[in-house]
């Protein structure tokens, strides 16, 4: 049943979603193209709306991915899903656990999830760009006009920051890119 | 009654403004809850944010909770939760509703090209700066790498292994390795040691 699929996948993101704004979104994409709720590039797309919307990254594509399958009630579950891990647990911290986080074995855990959690994150972002400009493993397939675009922009990106102290913003990133995307594919 | 509503609209408001999550919201959570409403101190804010560093979710969602419930307990934290989370829930149902046929729009899909390059780019950029500020040992290191290597391969080839299992197994690792050297006896005080670093693996 898709309510009941919906509000467990995204309790799943919630409880792990370890590592702020971007930790969600590897977990995001497990959950949604296992149960193929979403396809590749449609995601990519909605992470790129997400970060140009106001709140939470992963608020934002809990509540357009339960949409998409379930409508309204899609949406509200999903969204509902992905925010109660961080409500319980904040509570449970404040009235029960005062001390939970400084406790040795907790602390131990946390030492081994966080990393761990950057590494995902980076894997992710390189494999969505790897992805882009060569396909897959399977079916390799060199896609020039991505590669130069990737490398363009990753310039501007990177070295905009040798340049003005702040750099650029990632939503100046997005909108420079699509407006690259409009003149390199064409109106 | 009224402080529910106060604390669910100062919230919607924080909700709305702030672009991207993240710290980005924590200036402007600590400008209207401590400076503005004084509804908390300065000391509480820089305690939700240790907190949220440990616990999952968005910074932003776990200070709503803990200000909402500093002030009016149970209620007082669904009412500021929800104040955070539903602006960006009513704007993604809003434009869910028109994104489809945005997309038949041939100059928006090609600008949704571009913009699928950028956000490769965005999550890189995102797990290179979280690098930068953890903490220059071995141990998280190793556990970094391997996380990378294996969700790496894990999506490349398609594995059907979800990051979650990942994430567990380096819980277990770390906490394997911590008993290992002693558990919590071997670095700071032992049991709910009121010390912020414990011992582990003093590397």
């Amino acid at each position: 049943m898709i309510y009941l699929d919906l509000f467990l996948g995204f309790l799943k993101v919630g409880f792990f979603a370890f590592g702020g704004a971007y930790g969600a979104i590897p977990l995001i994409r497990d959950v949604v193209l296992s149960y193929g709720w979403l396809e590749d590039e449609m995601l990519t797309t909605m992470i790129a709306v997400s970060e140009s919307t106001p709140g939470p990254i992963m608020v934002n594509l809990a509540t357009y991915v339960g949409h998409s399958q379930a409508g309204f009630w899609g949406s509200l579950l999903a969204t509902a899903a992905v925010v109660l891990p961080s409500f319980l647990i904040i509570l449970l911290v404040m009235v029960l656990l005062k001390n939970a986080l400084k406790n040795p074995y907790v602390q131990a855990v946390l030492r081994g999830v966080k990393p761990c959690i950057i590494g995902i994150i980076l894997a992710t972002g390189i494999y969505m760009i790897f992805h882009n400009c060569f396909g897959s493993i399977g079916v390799f397939k060199p896609n020039l006009t991505a590669i130069l675009l990737t490398l363009g922009l990753g310039a501007v990106y990177f070295g905009s920051r040798k340049i003005t102290k702040k750099g650029l913003s990632p939503i100046g990133l997005i909108g420079l890119s699509a407006l690259v995307g409009i003149l390199v594919y064409g109106i | 009654m009224s402080i529910l509503f106060e604390l669910f609209f100062t919230f919607a408001k924080i909700g709305l403004f702030t672009f991207g999550g993240g710290y980005a919201m924590i200036a402007i959570i600590e400008h209207a809850c401590v400076e503005q409403k004084g509804w908390i101190s300065h000391d509480d804010m820089m305690n939700v944010t240790v907190i949220a560093e440990s616990t999952p979710g968005p910074i932003a969602i776990n200070c709503a909770t803990f200000v909402g419930y500093k002030q009016k307990g149970l209620a007082g934290a669904i009412a500021a939760t929800v104040g955070i989370v539903l602006p960006s829930f009513c704007i993604i149902l809003a434009i869910a509703a028109f994104l489809d046929h945005f997309l038949e729009i041939t100059w928006i899909a090609s600008a949704f090209r571009g913009i699928r390059i950028a956000v490769g780019i965005l999550i890189v950029d995102a797990g290179l700066k979280m690098i930068r500020k953890m903490q220059k040992k071995p141990m998280p290191r190793i556990i970094m790498i391997c996380g990378f290597a294996a969700m790496l391969a894990i999506n490349l080839f398609s594995v059907k292994i979800s990051s979650i299992v990942l994430m567990l197994a380096a819980a277990a690792v770390s906490l394997a390795v911590f008993l290992v050297k002693g558990g919590p006896k071997a670095g700071g005080p032992a049991g709910n040691g009121a010390a912020g670093k414990t011992g582990g693996p003093a590397s």
